[in-house]
């Protein structure tokens, strides 16, 4: 296989961990002012991904990295075309973490209530607008002739990518309360876990459209195994949350998420960046690529790296792998 | 204004800010994971008073540092995708490479730190802490390998026909000198900044009487490390100033606003003048000392910036090579200024503490408290002069900042990006700085007793 289809391979799966991990940070967030009714509450939702969120996190920041080291072109258009959706994404994402950190620094209520906000506020809108960004990747957008970007923002607001904005939020919704359900005990696990049978039907509804969508669009063979693998998945998960199989249910709704990440890079593969204008200004894993040289740097250092990284941020899921209740919140 | 402007605004100010947070979180990591040694080593319970106390304060900064270093890896794209394309066949491995390596270390295991008192045994615990750090210096040395290349490049080539340049040895860019000699500099900084913290924070409470138990040997840790690393600073300066010289003659003129060839060359400390070639109105200036700076020799010549501009213009064309005088000049005289200070505040604090004294001078105590500002201003003029100081150049002799800034992006939306992060950091400065306060102010927590409850249902020791 060659280095470049190497690398794309890696950043899907950067992405994939992305949005499996972050994914149910992003659903703890924005549930919290549905399952959080009060103080402790709120504060029992928040310490499940205490230890992990930042972890998490780290996904982003590695696949931005990868991609700036492994396809510097379509890291400078697709981060300087993108330009708005990224900053908001940016700010939302300096401020949850801020309120994640701070929100229990000080004992006022006012005080907790804002931060609170900031932690919905900053998990719904990189939820919804990385299923934008990708939804636009796919679909393509318009690259002139040099690849630099030459639509507006609004032009990034098409239908297609609205669908894909939603698919991500409500996945990711439903990601957050069966991780909700699995770590949590007592009638926040009872809630969590009501919560995500209800949510169920309604990403199979959203994400099998848009999934639909994708692959009557690109009749891709590969990427359509892919997401009817992903919508099996999502069928069990629906199974498994009404029949209250916790770790089932998150084993489902994470296989969903990566398998439907899988499925939307083998259907944009060998694009990267298709262009709307003309296919010959379509950046691909080719003409978008580094040298051959620091693909193989690279490569070592991700054949290396890689596995120890994914033990340790392993071994951190174990230490905190008991189940978390409200009397177990210090005062 | 246009949107290189915007950008090199946005730049300046984010890169700053984070690069405030950034040298107290690789300084205190250390800092606190060797209180915590000491504490596990010898179960004197000060110390771990002392490792919950800066441990916390340490966190509240380390978030800050955390989430404005995300715009950092994202900005080079947003903002400058121009470069991106150039130097990103060797300017990205670096970037990957320290996401991988050092921020899955840094943010997994603080984030076992922070949580596991209770969860993890005793020395398993102490080492997420040294991970952890070892972590952020990792990191340290990655950013600084892909800086050092924009100052000096080595091992590339400029591929003319993808227009771009693109790497022949990654062995050569991570053995560059000039990273060699930024990293101790840098990392002797930081642990500058780390122990001025400790030395205001315990100041501002020895003044008060407050917990000499725990404050009185803060403070000496604190003066301690400042003295130490002062010197390393120095040390390493003086190596990175002759490695500048040499690959930077530019910016060693510009930072003594020197415009004709010297020989012996003096350093001035301060001058009144307009530094555009015009003599002084006045100026205080050492003999040989500059000569010494940059060649290592009391009377070794020293090229000025009008000769230079000649050269690079043969060299490069015509056009003007020179970067802002009066920034390169002052931003140099400040941070060493500032650096100084912070080491003489360390001085006076050991002097005047010495054999158990507590002295009585407020404005000895005024001093070890404005003493945390110091090395933070120092740092700040650090960076803006070596990265002032290379401009007109974004890699030095190779890509310029004007052909860097992103082509598609338009001045109205950079324009709204640096407003909107110039006042979101503004605001975060404030809520910032009133924790940071709060927390220091509260002094180090009495260790509650053993509790007996080993039942698994038992509180956690820490939740957010």
């Amino acid at each position: 296989m060659e280095l470049t289809t190497v690398w794309f391979a890696l950043i899907a799966v950067l992405w994939a961990g992305y949005f499996l991990l972050e994914g149910f940070d992003f659903g703890v967030g924005i549930l919290l002012p549905v399952l959080g009714r009060d103080n402790r509450e709120r504060r029992l939702l928040i310490n499940t991904i205490g230890p992990v969120w930042d972890g998490n996190e780290v996904w982003l920041l590695v696949a931005g990295g990868a991609t700036f080291a492994a396809f510097p072109e379509w890291y400078a258009t697709l981060f300087s075309g993108f330009y708005l959706p990224l900053l908001i994404i940016l700010v939302a994402l300096i401020v949850r973490g801020v309120a994640f950190e701070y929100r229990g620094k000080r004992d006022d209520e006012r005080w907790r209530r804002r931060w609170d906000r900031c932690i919905f506020a900053g998990s719904l809108i990189p939820a919804v607008l990385w299923g934008v960004a990708f939804g636009n990747i796919i679909r393509g957008v318009r690259l002139d002739e040099h690849h630099e970007y030459a639509g507006t923002f609004f032009d990034l607001l098409n239908p297609y990518a609205l669908a894909g904005g939603l698919t991500t939020l409500t996945l990711f919704v439903l990601h957050g309360a069966v991780f909700l359900a699995l770590k949590t005990d007592g009638e926040t696990r009872e809630r969590a876990g009501a919560l995500a049978a209800r949510l169920a039907p309604a990403a199979i509804g959203v994400a099998g459209g848009f999934l639909a969508w994708t692959a009557i669009a690109h009749r891709d063979g590969v990427g359509l195994a892919l997401f009817v693998a992903a919508a099996f998945c999502l069928g069990g998960a629906a199974v498994a949350t009404r029949a209250r199989r916790e770790g089932w249910a998150f084993l489902a709704t994470g296989a969903t998420l990566v398998l439907a990440v899988f499925g939307l890079f083998v259907t944009l593969f060998p694009d990267v960046m298709p262009s709307t204008i003309a296919a010959a200004n379509s950046l691909t894993v080719h003409n978008a690529s580094s040298t051959p040289y620091t693909l193989k740097v690279m490569t070592w250092v991700a054949v290396c790296f890689t596995p120890i990284v994914l033990l340790y941020q392993g071994w951190t899921y174990w230490v905190f792998r008991k189940r978390l209740s409200v009397e177990k919140i210090p005062a | 204004m246009d949107t290189l402007d915007l950008a090199r605004w946005q730049f300046g100010i984010t890169t700053v800010y984070h690069f405030l947070f950034v040298p107290i979180t690789i300084g205190m990591s250390a800092l606190v994971a060797g209180l915590q040694t000491a504490w596990v080593r010898t179960g004197n319970e000060h110390y771990l008073r002392a490792t919950k106390f800066w441990g916390k304060l340490f966190l509240i900064n380390f978030t800050m540092g955390v989430v404005t270093g995300i715009v950092q890896e994202f900005q080079f794209g947003m903002n400058w995708s121009a470069y991106s394309r150039f130097v990103g066949d060797i300017f990205g491995a670096p970037l990957a490479i320290e996401g991988l390596l050092a921020f899955f270390m840094e943010s997994t295991f603080l984030g076992l730190w922070i949580f596991g008192w209770d969860r993890l045994p005793q020395r398993v615990h102490l080492a997420t802490i040294w991970l952890a750090s070892i972590g952020t210096m990792l990191s340290a040395y990655f950013i600084l390998a892909a800086n050092s290349w924009m100052q000096h490049p080595v091992g590339y080539q400029v591929n003319q026909a993808a227009g771009r340049a693109e790497l022949k040895s990654i062995g050569q860019v991570f053995t560059n000198s000039t990273t060699l000699v930024t990293f101790p500099h840098t990392i002797s900084a930081c642990f500058l900044t780390a122990g001025a913290v400790l030395l205001a924070v315990s100041a501002w409470h020895l003044k008060r009487h407050n917990q000499p138990e725990v404050f009185r040997p803060g403070l000496k840790l604190g003066a301690w490390v400042v003295l130490i690393s002062a010197v390393a600073v120095f040390v390493s300066g003086d190596a990175q100033a002759r490695v500048m010289t040499e690959q930077q003659p530019m910016k060693m003129a510009a930072a003594e606003a020197l415009w004709d060839d010297s020989a012996p060359a003096s350093f001035s400390i301060f001058t009144v003048g307009t530094l555009n070639g015009d003599a002084d109105v006045f100026s205080v200036r050492i003999p040989n000392v500059l000569s010494l700076l940059a060649t290592g020799t009391p009377d070794g010549n020293v090229e000025g910036i009008n000769n230079l501009q000649r050269a690079y213009e043969r060299k490069y064309g015509p056009g003007d090579y020179k970067p802002n005088i009066p920034v390169a000049y002052w931003s140099f005289r400040l941070m060493i200024g500032f650096g100084g200070l912070a080491a003489l505040v360390a001085l006076a604090a050991l002097w005047s503490t010495r054999g158990g004294r507590t002295p009585r001078n407020r404005w000895l105590w005024l001093a070890g408290v404005i003493a945390i500002g110091l090395p933070l201003a120092a740092n700040s003029f650090g960076w803006i002069f070596t990265e002032m100081g290379r401009q007109p150049w974004t890699v030095f002799g190779v890509f310029k900042t004007a052909q860097s800034v992103s082509p598609s992006v338009s001045t109205g939306d950079a324009a709204i990006s640096l407003i909107v992060l110039t006042v979101l950091y503004g605001i975060l400065a404030v809520v910032e700085v009133g924790l940071f306060v709060k927390y220091a102010r509260a002094g180090a927590p009495e260790i509650p007793p053993d509790s007996d409850d080993e039942s698994p249902d038992r509180p956690l020791a820490f939740a957010y």
